[in-house]
Protein backbone atom coordinates (compact mmCIF):
# COMPACT_ATOMS: atom_id res chain seq x y z
CA UNK A 1 0.00 0.00 0.00
CA UNK A 2 1.20 3.55 -1.33
CA UNK A 3 0.58 6.62 1.12
CA UNK A 4 1.81 8.91 -1.32
CA UNK A 5 2.09 9.49 -4.75
CA UNK A 6 6.44 9.23 -4.87
CA UNK A 7 5.99 5.73 -2.88
CA UNK A 8 3.23 4.71 -5.44
CA UNK A 9 5.65 5.42 -8.31
CA UNK A 10 8.56 4.40 -6.81
CA UNK A 11 6.63 1.01 -5.41
CA UNK A 12 5.34 -0.38 -9.50
CA UNK A 13 9.13 0.72 -10.55
CA UNK A 14 8.85 3.92 -12.76
CA UNK A 15 11.49 6.61 -12.68
CA UNK A 16 10.23 9.11 -10.01
CA UNK A 17 11.19 12.90 -9.64
CA UNK A 18 11.55 15.24 -7.00
CA UNK A 19 12.40 18.83 -6.86
CA UNK A 20 13.93 20.91 -3.97
CA UNK A 21 11.83 24.30 -2.78
CA UNK A 22 13.06 26.27 -1.26
CA UNK A 23 10.58 28.08 1.41
CA UNK A 24 10.82 31.93 1.42
CA UNK A 25 12.80 34.10 4.32
CA UNK A 26 9.46 35.57 5.22
CA UNK A 27 5.44 35.49 4.91
CA UNK A 28 5.55 35.78 1.28
CA UNK A 29 2.89 33.12 0.59
CA UNK A 30 2.03 34.49 -2.75
CA UNK A 31 5.59 33.90 -4.40
CA UNK A 32 5.63 30.35 -2.58
CA UNK A 33 1.87 30.02 -4.47
CA UNK A 34 3.13 30.84 -7.75
CA UNK A 35 6.09 28.95 -7.21
CA UNK A 36 4.04 25.70 -6.83
CA UNK A 37 1.83 26.56 -9.55
CA UNK A 38 4.75 27.09 -12.00
CA UNK A 39 6.29 24.00 -11.14
CA UNK A 40 3.33 21.96 -10.68
CA UNK A 41 3.32 18.86 -13.04
CA UNK A 42 6.98 18.77 -13.32
CA UNK A 43 7.89 16.06 -10.48
CA UNK A 44 6.16 13.73 -8.71
CA UNK A 45 6.69 15.41 -5.19
CA UNK A 46 8.51 18.19 -4.01
CA UNK A 47 11.07 19.01 -1.02
CA UNK A 48 10.21 21.34 1.30
CA UNK A 49 13.64 22.09 3.16
CA UNK A 50 14.14 22.92 6.77
CA UNK A 51 15.55 25.81 7.09
CA UNK A 52 18.48 25.20 4.92
CA UNK A 53 21.99 25.77 5.40
CA UNK A 54 20.73 26.73 8.90
CA UNK A 55 19.25 30.54 7.69
CA UNK A 56 15.60 31.11 9.16
CA UNK A 57 13.07 30.37 6.63
CA UNK A 58 9.11 29.76 6.43
CA UNK A 59 8.81 26.68 8.26
CA UNK A 60 9.04 23.09 6.14
CA UNK A 61 5.71 22.04 7.35
CA UNK A 62 3.63 25.08 6.67
CA UNK A 63 5.38 25.51 3.01
CA UNK A 64 4.67 21.76 2.37
CA UNK A 65 0.86 22.26 3.06
CA UNK A 66 0.99 25.29 0.75
CA UNK A 67 2.53 23.13 -1.75
CA UNK A 68 -0.56 20.35 -0.89
CA UNK A 69 -2.68 23.34 -1.37
CA UNK A 70 -1.69 24.25 -4.51
CA UNK A 71 -1.96 20.43 -5.93
CA UNK A 72 1.57 19.59 -5.45
CA UNK A 73 2.78 16.30 -3.00
CA UNK A 74 5.53 17.69 -0.68
CA UNK A 75 8.44 16.19 0.91
CA UNK A 76 8.52 17.58 4.04
CA UNK A 77 12.47 17.79 5.12
CA UNK A 78 13.34 17.47 8.69
CA UNK A 79 16.36 18.19 10.54
CA UNK A 80 17.67 16.88 13.99
CA UNK A 81 19.48 20.65 14.66
CA UNK A 82 16.12 22.21 15.78
CA UNK A 83 14.25 19.41 17.58
CA UNK A 84 14.48 17.05 19.98
CA UNK A 85 12.49 13.93 19.57
CA UNK A 86 9.32 15.17 21.62
CA UNK A 87 8.84 18.00 19.06
CA UNK A 88 9.82 15.71 15.97
CA UNK A 89 7.13 13.15 17.16
CA UNK A 90 4.87 16.08 17.82
CA UNK A 91 5.15 17.55 14.02
CA UNK A 92 5.17 14.64 12.06
CA UNK A 93 1.68 13.31 14.05
CA UNK A 94 0.86 17.21 13.29
CA UNK A 95 2.09 16.81 9.35
CA UNK A 96 0.15 13.87 8.52
CA UNK A 97 -3.14 15.08 10.02
CA UNK A 98 -2.25 17.98 7.55
CA UNK A 99 -1.92 15.43 4.87
CA UNK A 100 2.18 15.45 4.31
CA UNK A 101 3.07 12.07 3.58
CA UNK A 102 6.68 12.02 2.61
CA UNK A 103 9.29 13.07 5.55
CA UNK A 104 12.54 13.34 4.79
CA UNK A 105 15.11 12.63 7.90
CA UNK A 106 18.28 14.19 7.91
CA UNK A 107 20.98 15.75 10.25
CA UNK A 108 20.78 19.59 9.03
CA UNK A 109 23.11 21.65 8.30
CA UNK A 110 25.21 22.86 10.92
CA UNK A 111 24.16 26.50 12.69
CA UNK A 112 27.88 28.00 12.20
CA UNK A 113 26.84 28.40 8.76
CA UNK A 114 23.52 30.32 9.05
CA UNK A 115 22.35 33.46 9.88
CA UNK A 116 22.10 32.57 13.70
CA UNK A 117 25.31 30.98 14.58
CA UNK A 118 24.97 31.75 18.00
CA UNK A 119 21.87 29.17 18.49
CA UNK A 120 22.25 26.55 20.49
CA UNK A 121 21.96 23.09 18.25
CA UNK A 122 19.70 19.97 19.85
CA UNK A 123 20.61 16.84 18.08
CA UNK A 124 18.93 15.09 20.42
CA UNK A 125 18.69 12.41 17.88
CA UNK A 126 21.12 11.65 14.87
CA UNK A 127 19.21 10.83 10.92
CA UNK A 128 19.19 7.16 11.63
CA UNK A 129 17.36 7.89 15.26
CA UNK A 130 15.40 9.73 13.71
CA UNK A 131 14.41 7.21 11.23
CA UNK A 132 14.04 4.78 14.01
CA UNK A 133 11.73 6.75 15.70
CA UNK A 134 9.66 7.85 12.88
CA UNK A 135 9.17 4.75 11.66
CA UNK A 136 7.94 3.11 15.29
CA UNK A 137 5.45 6.60 14.87
CA UNK A 138 4.16 4.87 11.68
CA UNK A 139 3.87 1.35 12.90
CA UNK A 140 1.80 2.51 15.94
CA UNK A 141 3.45 3.45 18.41
CA UNK A 142 5.75 6.79 20.06
CA UNK A 143 9.24 6.31 21.16
CA UNK A 144 8.06 5.69 24.27
CA UNK A 145 6.19 2.71 23.48
CA UNK A 146 2.70 4.17 23.69
CA UNK A 147 0.32 2.80 21.12
CA UNK A 148 -1.17 5.56 18.88
CA UNK A 149 -5.06 5.19 17.97
CA UNK A 150 -4.50 6.53 14.25
CA UNK A 151 -0.68 6.29 13.45
CA UNK A 152 0.71 9.17 10.98
CA UNK A 153 0.38 7.50 7.22
CA UNK A 154 4.59 8.10 6.30
CA UNK A 155 6.38 7.12 3.47
CA UNK A 156 10.24 7.90 5.24
CA UNK A 157 13.32 9.28 3.47
CA UNK A 158 17.01 9.70 4.02
CA UNK A 159 19.79 11.42 2.60
CA UNK A 160 23.26 10.06 1.07
CA UNK A 161 26.27 11.98 0.32
CA UNK A 162 28.49 9.67 -2.52
CA UNK A 163 31.23 12.48 -2.29
CA UNK A 164 31.80 13.01 1.29
CA UNK A 165 34.33 10.78 3.17
CA UNK A 166 35.71 8.21 4.12
CA UNK A 167 34.36 7.42 0.95
CA UNK A 168 34.45 3.93 1.65
CA UNK A 169 31.96 3.82 4.71
CA UNK A 170 29.53 5.79 2.85
CA UNK A 171 27.47 2.92 1.70
CA UNK A 172 27.90 1.36 5.28
CA UNK A 173 25.94 4.89 6.52
CA UNK A 174 23.14 4.62 3.77
CA UNK A 175 22.55 0.67 4.85
CA UNK A 176 22.16 1.60 9.23
CA UNK A 177 19.29 4.03 7.44
CA UNK A 178 17.92 1.17 5.50
CA UNK A 179 18.11 -0.59 8.44
CA UNK A 180 16.39 2.04 10.64
CA UNK A 181 13.68 2.70 7.97
CA UNK A 182 14.26 4.78 5.35
CA UNK A 183 12.34 3.85 2.70
CA UNK A 184 13.79 6.26 -0.24
CA UNK A 185 16.85 8.29 -0.83
CA UNK A 186 18.31 11.17 -2.08
CA UNK A 187 21.75 11.93 -2.55
CA UNK A 188 23.28 14.98 -3.05
CA UNK A 189 23.94 16.30 -6.41
CA UNK A 190 26.10 14.86 -9.35
CA UNK A 191 28.74 16.35 -10.82
CA UNK A 192 31.09 13.59 -10.72
CA UNK A 193 29.69 10.61 -12.21
CA UNK A 194 32.53 8.23 -12.13
CA UNK A 195 32.51 8.71 -8.64
CA UNK A 196 28.94 8.17 -8.25
CA UNK A 197 28.75 4.89 -10.26
CA UNK A 198 31.67 3.64 -7.98
CA UNK A 199 29.35 4.20 -4.97
CA UNK A 200 26.32 2.79 -6.75
CA UNK A 201 28.18 -0.24 -7.49
CA UNK A 202 28.71 -0.60 -3.93
CA UNK A 203 25.45 -0.30 -3.16
CA UNK A 204 24.06 -2.71 -5.48
CA UNK A 205 26.60 -5.41 -4.56
CA UNK A 206 25.13 -5.00 -1.22
CA UNK A 207 21.61 -5.69 -2.16
CA UNK A 208 20.85 -2.10 -0.62
CA UNK A 209 19.12 -1.04 -4.52
CA UNK A 210 16.21 -3.94 -3.41
CA UNK A 211 15.67 -2.46 0.01
CA UNK A 212 15.42 1.32 -0.82
CA UNK A 213 14.59 3.65 -3.64
CA UNK A 214 17.29 6.02 -4.27
CA UNK A 215 17.05 9.11 -6.38
CA UNK A 216 20.42 10.35 -7.57
CA UNK A 217 20.90 14.20 -7.19
CA UNK A 218 21.17 16.33 -10.05
CA UNK A 219 21.95 20.32 -10.03
CA UNK A 220 22.07 22.95 -12.82
CA UNK A 221 24.66 25.18 -12.80
CA UNK A 222 24.69 28.90 -14.27
CA UNK A 223 28.22 29.00 -15.00
CA UNK A 224 31.53 27.96 -14.44
CA UNK A 225 32.19 30.54 -11.18
CA UNK A 226 28.69 28.05 -9.92
CA UNK A 227 30.67 24.79 -10.32
CA UNK A 228 33.77 26.40 -8.65
CA UNK A 229 31.61 27.53 -5.92
CA UNK A 230 30.39 24.12 -5.51
CA UNK A 231 34.21 22.54 -5.49
CA UNK A 232 35.55 24.90 -2.96
CA UNK A 233 32.96 25.92 -0.62
CA UNK A 234 30.22 23.51 -0.26
CA UNK A 235 31.63 20.71 2.17
CA UNK A 236 30.94 17.67 0.80
CA UNK A 237 30.97 17.83 -3.10
CA UNK A 238 32.89 16.57 -5.60
CA UNK A 239 33.10 18.88 -8.75
CA UNK A 240 35.53 17.42 -11.90
CA UNK A 241 37.69 19.61 -13.76
CA UNK A 242 35.53 18.72 -17.18
CA UNK A 243 32.61 20.02 -15.40
CA UNK A 244 34.07 23.59 -15.03
CA UNK A 245 35.97 23.82 -18.07
CA UNK A 246 33.07 23.01 -20.03
CA UNK A 247 31.12 25.75 -18.11
CA UNK A 248 34.11 28.38 -18.41
CA UNK A 249 34.12 27.64 -22.27
CA UNK A 250 30.59 27.89 -23.06
CA UNK A 251 29.10 31.21 -25.25
CA UNK A 252 26.17 30.73 -22.89
CA UNK A 253 27.19 29.02 -19.92
CA UNK A 254 23.46 29.35 -18.72
CA UNK A 255 22.21 27.20 -21.78
CA UNK A 256 25.10 24.97 -21.45
CA UNK A 257 24.90 24.30 -17.60
CA UNK A 258 21.06 23.29 -18.66
CA UNK A 259 22.20 20.79 -21.29
CA UNK A 260 24.88 19.29 -18.97
CA UNK A 261 22.05 18.53 -16.17
CA UNK A 262 19.60 16.99 -18.42
CA UNK A 263 22.84 14.94 -19.64
CA UNK A 264 23.14 14.05 -16.50
CA UNK A 265 20.05 13.16 -15.76
CA UNK A 266 19.51 10.69 -18.55
CA UNK A 267 22.90 8.90 -17.61
CA UNK A 268 21.27 8.93 -13.57
CA UNK A 269 18.86 7.00 -14.24
CA UNK A 270 20.87 4.68 -16.33
CA UNK A 271 22.84 3.59 -13.85
CA UNK A 272 21.81 0.39 -12.52
CA UNK A 273 19.87 0.84 -8.75
CA UNK A 274 18.90 4.19 -9.70
CA UNK A 275 15.41 4.88 -9.40
CA UNK A 276 14.85 8.74 -10.39
CA UNK A 277 16.46 12.20 -10.06
CA UNK A 278 16.47 14.78 -7.04
CA UNK A 279 16.71 18.29 -8.63
CA UNK A 280 17.99 20.88 -6.53
CA UNK A 281 18.04 23.89 -8.79
CA UNK A 282 18.87 26.48 -5.68
CA UNK A 283 16.70 29.83 -6.57
CA UNK A 284 16.78 28.45 -9.93
CA UNK A 285 13.36 26.88 -9.05
CA UNK A 286 11.71 27.73 -12.81
CA UNK A 287 14.20 25.79 -14.86
CA UNK A 288 12.92 22.10 -13.49
CA UNK A 289 10.13 21.97 -16.06
CA UNK A 290 12.32 22.32 -18.47
CA UNK A 291 14.71 20.38 -17.54
CA UNK A 292 12.36 17.50 -16.69
CA UNK A 293 10.93 17.56 -20.31
CA UNK A 294 14.38 17.89 -21.93
CA UNK A 295 15.75 14.67 -20.27
CA UNK A 296 12.50 12.87 -21.16
CA UNK A 297 11.61 12.00 -17.43
CA UNK A 298 7.80 14.53 -17.29
CA UNK A 299 5.85 12.33 -14.49
CA UNK B 1 41.68 18.09 33.13
CA UNK B 2 39.54 20.68 32.54
CA UNK B 3 40.15 23.07 30.39
CA UNK B 4 39.78 27.02 30.88
CA UNK B 5 41.46 30.35 29.29
CA UNK B 6 41.92 33.73 30.71
CA UNK B 7 39.34 36.24 30.10
CA UNK B 8 40.55 38.91 28.35
CA UNK B 9 41.70 42.17 30.92
CA UNK B 10 39.02 44.53 30.12
CA UNK B 11 36.44 42.31 30.75
CA UNK B 12 37.98 41.70 34.48
CA UNK B 13 38.59 45.24 34.83
CA UNK B 14 34.57 45.91 34.50
CA UNK B 15 33.77 43.40 36.95
CA UNK B 16 35.85 45.03 39.32
CA UNK B 17 34.37 48.42 38.80
CA UNK B 18 33.78 49.59 42.94
CA UNK B 19 36.10 47.07 44.52
CA UNK B 20 38.11 47.50 47.09
CA UNK B 21 40.31 44.70 48.15
CA UNK B 22 40.96 42.31 45.50
CA UNK B 23 42.55 38.58 46.10
CA UNK B 24 43.32 37.16 42.62
CA UNK B 25 43.08 33.08 43.44
CA UNK B 26 44.81 30.61 41.47
CA UNK B 27 44.60 26.87 41.30
CA UNK B 28 47.87 24.63 40.57
CA UNK B 29 45.34 21.97 39.26
CA UNK B 30 44.02 21.89 35.64
CA UNK B 31 43.86 25.72 35.05
CA UNK B 32 47.65 25.27 36.08
CA UNK B 33 48.29 22.83 33.22
CA UNK B 34 46.52 24.53 30.89
CA UNK B 35 48.05 27.89 31.54
CA UNK B 36 44.95 29.83 32.18
CA UNK B 37 44.84 30.12 35.94
CA UNK B 38 48.10 28.76 37.67
CA UNK B 39 50.42 30.47 40.28
CA UNK B 40 51.74 32.44 36.97
CA UNK B 41 49.06 33.89 35.93
CA UNK B 42 47.84 34.55 39.18
CA UNK B 43 50.74 36.83 39.33
CA UNK B 44 50.53 38.12 36.34
CA UNK B 45 46.95 38.92 36.95
CA UNK B 46 47.59 40.61 39.82
CA UNK B 47 50.78 42.66 38.23
CA UNK B 48 47.82 43.76 35.66
CA UNK B 49 45.42 44.58 38.10
CA UNK B 50 47.78 46.58 40.59
CA UNK B 51 49.26 48.64 37.59
CA UNK B 52 45.34 49.37 36.13
CA UNK B 53 44.64 50.00 39.86
CA UNK B 54 47.57 53.04 39.96
CA UNK B 55 47.19 54.12 36.58
CA UNK B 56 43.66 55.19 36.75
CA UNK B 57 43.51 55.75 40.71
CA UNK B 58 41.25 53.07 41.75
CA UNK B 59 42.80 52.46 44.68
CA UNK B 60 42.77 48.78 45.15
CA UNK B 61 44.70 46.51 47.25
CA UNK B 62 45.63 43.71 45.02
CA UNK B 63 47.14 40.55 46.47
CA UNK B 64 47.27 36.29 44.79
CA UNK B 65 47.08 33.44 46.40
CA UNK B 66 47.37 30.03 44.83
CA UNK B 67 46.16 27.10 46.02
CA UNK B 68 46.49 23.26 45.53
CA UNK B 69 43.14 22.73 43.97
CA UNK B 70 40.23 25.26 44.32
CA UNK B 71 37.33 22.67 44.02
CA UNK B 72 38.13 21.10 47.18
CA UNK B 73 37.39 22.76 50.55
CA UNK B 74 40.14 21.05 52.28
CA UNK B 75 42.48 23.16 50.70
CA UNK B 76 41.33 26.39 50.63
CA UNK B 77 42.11 27.86 53.78
CA UNK B 78 44.70 30.35 52.99
CA UNK B 79 41.87 32.64 51.69
CA UNK B 80 40.21 32.79 55.04
CA UNK B 81 40.35 36.26 56.63
CA UNK B 82 40.00 37.91 53.34
CA UNK B 83 37.72 40.59 52.49
CA UNK B 84 36.21 41.76 49.07
CA UNK B 85 36.48 40.41 45.78
CA UNK B 86 38.14 37.36 44.51
CA UNK B 87 39.01 37.06 41.01
CA UNK B 88 38.98 33.41 40.60
CA UNK B 89 41.55 31.85 37.95
CA UNK B 90 40.53 28.22 39.00
CA UNK B 91 37.83 26.44 36.85
CA UNK B 92 34.03 27.40 37.38
CA UNK B 93 34.18 24.42 40.19
CA UNK B 94 36.78 25.99 42.03
CA UNK B 95 35.12 29.71 41.71
CA UNK B 96 31.90 28.36 42.83
CA UNK B 97 33.73 25.82 45.79
CA UNK B 98 35.04 28.84 47.52
CA UNK B 99 32.04 31.11 47.03
CA UNK B 100 30.50 28.61 48.72
CA UNK B 101 33.03 28.17 51.96
CA UNK B 102 33.28 32.22 51.29
CA UNK B 103 29.78 33.31 50.97
CA UNK B 104 30.62 37.10 52.12
CA UNK B 105 33.34 37.38 49.67
CA UNK B 106 32.42 38.27 45.92
CA UNK B 107 33.92 35.87 43.68
CA UNK B 108 34.52 36.90 40.09
CA UNK B 109 35.44 35.05 37.08
CA UNK B 110 38.81 35.63 35.41
CA UNK B 111 38.83 32.88 33.37
CA UNK B 112 36.20 31.27 30.77
CA UNK B 113 35.75 27.11 32.05
CA UNK B 114 35.59 25.64 28.59
CA UNK B 115 35.35 21.77 28.58
CA UNK B 116 36.97 18.62 29.41
CA UNK B 117 40.27 17.85 27.43
CA UNK B 118 43.75 17.25 27.13
CA UNK B 119 46.65 19.03 25.22
CA UNK B 120 47.53 18.01 22.28
CA UNK B 121 50.98 20.02 21.67
CA UNK B 122 52.39 23.13 23.14
CA UNK B 123 49.98 25.37 24.20
CA UNK B 124 46.89 23.49 22.04
CA UNK B 125 44.25 21.49 23.98
CA UNK B 126 40.92 19.69 22.44
CA UNK B 127 38.62 18.47 23.39
CA UNK B 128 37.86 14.91 24.68
CA UNK B 129 35.20 14.35 27.01
CA UNK B 130 30.88 15.66 26.49
CA UNK B 131 30.02 14.40 30.42
CA UNK B 132 27.64 12.57 29.26
CA UNK B 133 27.11 9.81 31.75
CA UNK B 134 27.18 7.04 29.99
CA UNK B 135 30.02 6.00 28.36
CA UNK B 136 30.05 4.06 24.92
CA UNK B 137 33.46 4.78 23.05
CA UNK B 138 34.24 0.93 23.62
CA UNK B 139 31.90 0.88 19.97
CA UNK B 140 33.74 4.03 18.40
CA UNK B 141 37.50 3.12 18.90
CA UNK B 142 37.89 5.13 22.15
CA UNK B 143 36.58 8.53 20.20
CA UNK B 144 33.72 10.15 21.78
CA UNK B 145 31.81 11.48 19.16
CA UNK B 146 29.69 13.33 21.65
CA UNK B 147 32.05 15.68 22.66
CA UNK B 148 34.09 15.65 18.88
CA UNK B 149 31.80 15.67 16.66
CA UNK B 150 30.64 19.24 15.76
CA UNK B 151 27.07 17.82 15.06
CA UNK B 152 27.17 14.83 18.44
CA UNK B 153 26.59 12.10 15.82
CA UNK B 154 26.43 8.95 17.16
CA UNK B 155 25.74 6.63 13.56
CA UNK B 156 28.29 8.15 11.21
CA UNK B 157 30.18 11.00 9.44
CA UNK B 158 27.35 13.41 8.05
CA UNK B 159 27.70 14.74 4.29
CA UNK B 160 30.17 17.22 5.80
CA UNK B 161 32.98 15.00 6.59
CA UNK B 162 35.90 16.03 3.90
CA UNK B 163 39.22 14.88 3.60
CA UNK B 164 38.95 13.81 7.41
CA UNK B 165 38.55 17.78 8.39
CA UNK B 166 35.12 18.51 9.97
CA UNK B 167 32.90 20.80 7.69
CA UNK B 168 31.97 23.09 10.71
CA UNK B 169 36.28 24.17 11.21
CA UNK B 170 39.03 22.69 9.12
CA UNK B 171 41.51 22.71 12.08
CA UNK B 172 39.38 20.43 13.51
CA UNK B 173 39.43 16.27 12.38
CA UNK B 174 36.22 14.72 11.39
CA UNK B 175 35.40 12.29 14.50
CA UNK B 176 34.10 9.52 12.44
CA UNK B 177 36.76 9.47 10.13
CA UNK B 178 38.81 8.91 12.99
CA UNK B 179 36.30 6.34 14.71
CA UNK B 180 36.51 4.56 11.41
CA UNK B 181 40.40 4.65 11.17
CA UNK B 182 40.39 3.40 14.31
CA UNK B 183 37.75 0.86 13.81
CA UNK B 184 39.89 -0.45 11.16
CA UNK B 185 43.11 -0.47 13.16
CA UNK B 186 41.18 -2.58 15.72
CA UNK B 187 39.71 -4.86 12.97
CA UNK B 188 36.22 -3.79 14.38
CA UNK B 189 35.01 -2.47 11.16
CA UNK B 190 31.90 -4.57 11.85
CA UNK B 191 30.91 -1.86 14.62
CA UNK B 192 30.25 0.38 11.92
CA UNK B 193 27.47 -1.32 11.31
CA UNK B 194 25.36 -1.31 14.18
CA UNK B 195 23.05 1.02 14.77
CA UNK B 196 23.47 3.29 18.25
CA UNK B 197 19.96 3.55 18.97
CA UNK B 198 18.68 6.89 20.84
CA UNK B 199 20.24 7.90 23.53
CA UNK B 200 18.51 7.96 27.98
CA UNK B 201 19.89 12.01 28.13
CA UNK B 202 18.78 11.44 31.70
CA UNK B 203 22.65 10.44 32.86
CA UNK B 204 23.47 13.80 30.63
CA UNK B 205 23.44 17.27 32.10
CA UNK B 206 19.34 17.22 30.26
CA UNK B 207 18.51 14.99 33.72
CA UNK B 208 19.08 18.02 35.63
CA UNK B 209 22.25 19.50 37.56
CA UNK B 210 23.77 15.58 38.51
CA UNK B 211 24.80 14.29 41.95
CA UNK B 212 27.17 11.10 41.90
CA UNK B 213 26.95 9.40 45.19
CA UNK B 214 29.76 6.83 45.98
CA UNK B 215 28.19 4.25 48.13
CA UNK B 216 31.84 3.19 49.45
CA UNK B 217 32.88 6.20 50.68
CA UNK B 218 29.61 8.25 51.60
CA UNK B 219 29.02 8.35 55.08
CA UNK B 220 26.10 5.71 56.40
CA UNK B 221 23.50 7.06 58.69
CA UNK B 222 25.86 5.87 61.51
CA UNK B 223 28.63 7.47 61.00
CA UNK B 224 26.42 10.48 59.74
CA UNK B 225 25.22 10.55 63.46
CA UNK B 226 28.65 9.83 64.59
CA UNK B 227 30.02 13.32 62.84
CA UNK B 228 26.93 15.09 63.51
CA UNK B 229 25.52 15.75 60.07
CA UNK B 230 21.98 15.14 59.65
Amino acid sequence: MSVSRLQGTLDRGAIAVTAEIGPPRSCEVERLRAMARALKGSAHAFNLTDNQAANVRMSSIASSVICLQEGLEPVMQMTCRDRNRIAMQSDVIGASALGIRNVLCISGDHQTFGNHPQAKNVYDLDSVQELMVLRRLREGANWAGEPLAEPPQLFLGAAANPFADPFEHRVTRLAKKVEAGAQFVQTQCVLDLDRFRRFMALVVERGLHERVHILAGAIPLRSHKAALFMRDKVAGMSVPDEVIDRLRRAADPKEEGIRLCVETMQELVSIEGVHGVHITAIAWEDVVPRLVREAGLTP
Amino acid sequence: MIIAERKPLPEVLEMLEGAKDVLVLGCRACTAICLAGGEREAVEMREALSLHSELKGKGWSVSALTVERACEREFLSPIEGHTGTVVSMACGVGAQVVQGLFPSLRVVPGVNTSNMGAPEGMGVFVERCAGCGDCIIHLTAGICPLARCAKGLLNGPCGGSKGGRCEVSPETPCAWEQIVRGLEAQGRTDLLEAIIPPRDWRPSRSGGPRRIVNAEAAPGPAQREWRGED
